[in-house]
């Protein structure tokens, strides 16, 4: 009897998954708990471990197909079981387990399945039709409530949208297919507010199209929303760190010795901001349409550059770390979000992000927020440059400090003191600062 | 204006058509004294007499050659093949000569002949007497395709198809003989061939469908109604030619096709239609094209339950076409 496989919950609130990469075929053997497929839900690819071992015998989703929890994914028969299965029915299945009376729906030749009669998500699918006339009607079909099968975007629905839509320059739009004149407006042809539809990519002849990745579609719709939904506003301010770089140089050799993971200035940072969310908490909060969310846990991601795209593991009760353990803990994270093995818990449950943009050598960068977090920090590259000390002019070991933060949640008055909090913190640091 | 059975409104039409045009003779199986298995031609050889209405021996090829040069040499012949499913002896005559002799003689010969069939199952008619065999004519250029619904198409459309200048196959349901009935006017009139019939217009699927099952569509469009599904049936009449303009406009109007036909899937004609929709219409399609029809088995079972089973209903429509408008 064939155990049915389900697309798992990865992840509290998380009701879909994207399958990412098979890593079993049909006809494949697999040992239990060995890894079937990847499965995206954040901004990873999660491993999906075998319930049985046996062989793979259907496959039920495709890659890049996104189902909801709980659809059945796969088909796994247990090991010695195969010829049990195709043996001829003479001899009623006496022996085997009593629990599962029907029959399993056998290999037997079938028309395809048509298309109406699948059971996946249809969100997100759309007909040619309801492109053409989203296109033409100037409507973004993602935001639309789609009353078709799971969810499906129909015609209609687009057609309704569009005769929602005020002010519209296109004629109202009925059942009958439009063919239309180049409207006659009365007067100038005014521009009607109406949201932008994205441009469309110029494809020349010797120009190459690349399909994007499923990590890609996330990090964009990701991208999209917070930028389209959250006000971001930015700070700046220097931070002198020579006394730090003096400290990380003098400790290193022996920190490397002693505790097996390099001594970076990220942990120092880490510090510095769990200490400035501690004494702005609006900063470690969550915009919540009427309301504002202070979180009591501090877990800070980590904005992580991977050759899969850009991930964000989690540094969990981050303010219960000294420098000791927020370096071993990060580099743990990066490490393993470099190989591709962070887990769900990994990933999820941030109240803000730190990014070490200035490991690529910028001074400056204006960050997207992790939204539905408030804010996101950046430390910038450390560099030597001329200051005025005291009416002298010294050379120090300078960093920039950025902050993009949600506007409606915080006003520049305390994104200014939470920024100010990091600056003294890392400013105070002298050859005497312990690292426990 | 009578109410007539759609076999009674074939027989008259015949009745009407021989009156008017002395070139019309009639030749098959049994239809003369006996008037045919089915009583289609009863009548009518007492009326027309032995030489218009004339008994052939049992051989599909003679009866079909034979008309093809009575057509070449100025007559109209209506030969009758009993049953569709015999008509594979005179294949050869019907698509080697029948729909290439206007090409081969560049014109100068015509074949004015109509080859009526009944034909279709759910009639306890079993492997012999059940068949759909439209759609192998429906392949060859020079052959025209004819399969009304109504009593009403049943008179224009064989009238059209008897005035046509070259071979027409002109197939009748043999379920829809003495069940479906309808109002026929009395004085003649002519149906295009080629020309489909709205016959019902609707916002949310089309059926695209010919034959009998037009009438099983218009029962499940009823049906549907109730449900607050509305329904768009648009009814072939010929299936070759197709009249691609109408298949393209209900696709258009409603973008979700659903065809139906008894005859069995692969192959069938709703393959064209489909093909049709998807090469003009793809941007209006707002679900997959959708077939419904016999299955890809062998022949029709003699078994009630299995042809049942094998016969497109009422029921079968409805649900496929409810699970569409769900899409």
């Amino acid at each position: 009897m064939a155990e049915v496989v389900l697309m798992p919950q990865l992840g509290e609130s998380v009701t879909e998954g994207t399958i990412g990469q098979w890593l079993k075929k049909v006809g494949d053997t697999v040992e239990k708990y060995e890894s079937l497929l990847e499965v995206t839900t954040d901004k990873v690819n999660a491993e999906v471990p075998a319930p049985i071992g046996g062989t793979v015998s259907k496959i039920l989703a495709e890659e890049g197909q996104t189902v909801a929890v709980g659809t059945p994914i796969c088909e796994i028969t247990a090991s010695g079981e195969s010829s049990a299965d195709t043996a001829p029915a003479a001899a009623p299945a006496a022996a085997k387990s009593a629990s599962a009376p029907a029959a399993a729906p056998s290999e037997m030749a079938q028309q395809p399945v048509p298309e109406t009669a699948g059971s996946k998500d249809l969100r997100g699918r759309y007909s040619p039709a309801v492109r053409r006339l989203a296109e033409e009607n100037h409507i973004n079909p993602d935001a639309v409530t789609g009353t078709g099968a799971q969810g499906r975007v129909t015609r209609d629905d687009i057609l309704r949208a569009a005769a929602a839509k005020p002010l519209e320059t296109a004629q109202p739009v009925s059942t009958e297919p439009v063919t239309r004149p180049a409207p006659v407006p009365p007067g100038p042809p005014s521009a009607p507010v109406s949201a932008p539809a994205a441009a469309a990519a110029v494809i020349d002849a010797d120009d190459e199209v690349v399909p994007l990745s499923s990590v890609r579609k996330v990090i964009a719709d990701r991208m999209m929303r917070s930028k389209a939904t959250v006000p971001h506003a930015w700070l700046m301010m220097e931070v002198d760190v020579t006394s730090l770089v003096a400290l990380r140089e003098s400790l290193k050799e022996e920190f490397k010795a002693r505790e097996g993971v390099s001594l970076t200035y990220m942990p120092f940072m880490l510090r510095a901001v769990v200490q400035a969310l501690k004494a702005v908490p609006e900063m470690n909060a969550q915009w919540n349409g009427d309301s504002i969310v202070l979180k009591k846990h501090v877990n800070i991601g980590m904005a992580t550059a991977t050759d899969r795209g850009l991930i964000v593991p989690v540094i969990k009760d981050a303010d219960q770390k000294n420098i000791v353990g927020l370096a071993k803990a990060s580099q743990d994270l990066v490490k393993r979000a470099r190989s591709g093995r962070l887990t769900m818990d990994d990933l999820t449950g941030g109240t803000f992000t730190v990014d070490n943009t200035g490991a690529i050598g910028t001074v400056l960068t204006y960050p997207i927020i992790n939204a539905p977090e408030v804010g996101i920090v950046t430390m910038e590259a450390i560099v030597k440059r001329p200051v005025v000390i005291q009416d002298m002019v010294a050379i120090r070991s300078m960093m920039n400090v950025c902050i993009s933060f949600d506007h409606r949640v915080v006003d520049g008055a305390e994104a200014g003191k939470f920024i100010q909090v990091i600056k003294q913190n890392l400013e105070s640091i002298g050859p005497s600062t312990s690292l426990y | 204006m009578a109410v007539m059975s759609y076999l009674e409104a074939i027989r008259e039409t015949l009745r009407q058509e021989m009156r008017h045009d002395e070139r019309i003779i009639i030749y098959g199986e049994d239809v003369g004294v006996r008037g045919g298995v089915f009583r289609v031609t009863e009548g009518l050889q007492k009326e027309f007499g032995e030489d218009r209405v004339i008994d052939s021996p049992l051989a599909e090829a003679a009866i079909v050659g034979t008309a093809i040069g009575a057509a070449v040499n100025g007559l109209r012949p209506v030969p009758e093949i009993q049953f569709a499913d015999f008509i594979f002896p005179a294949i050869n005559q019907i698509v080697q000569e029948a729909a290439r002799i206007r090409y081969r003689s560049n014109g100068a010969f015509g074949v004015p002949l109509v080859i009526r069939a009944p034909f279709g199952g759910g009639v306890h008619g079993a492997l012999y007497h059940s068949q759909s065999v439209e759609a192998f004519f429906a392949h060859v250029p020079g052959l025209k395709v004819v399969i009304p619904s109504t009593p009403y198409d049943a008179k224009g459309l064989l009238a059209a198809a008897i005035q046509d200048e070259d071979p027409v196959l002109y197939f009748e349901h043999k379920a829809a003989y003495r069940s479906i009935k309808g109002e026929v006017p009395d004085e003649r009139y002519l149906i295009p061939i080629g020309k489909a019939d709205l016959k019902r217009t609707g916002k949310d699927v089309s059926i695209i469908t010919y034959g009998l099952m037009v009438n099983y569509a218009l029962k499940a469009a009823e049906t549907l109604e109730k449900e607050g599904i509305s329904v768009e049936i648009l009814d072939l009449r010929s299936i070759r030619p197709l009249d691609v303009e109408m298949i393209l406009e209900t696709a258009k109007r409603t973008g979700k096709v659903l065809i139906v036909h008894e005859d069995n899937l692969t192959g069938g004609i709703g393959g064209e239609v489909s093909a049709l929709i998807a090469e003009h219409a793809l941007f209006h399609l707002d679900a997959p094209i959708m077939r419904l029809a016999g299955p890809d088995v062998p022949a029709m079972p003699y078994s009630p339950p299995l042809e049942h089973a094998f016969m497109v209903t009422s029921d079968k429509i409805t649900e496929a076409a409810r699970k569409l408008a769900k899409f």
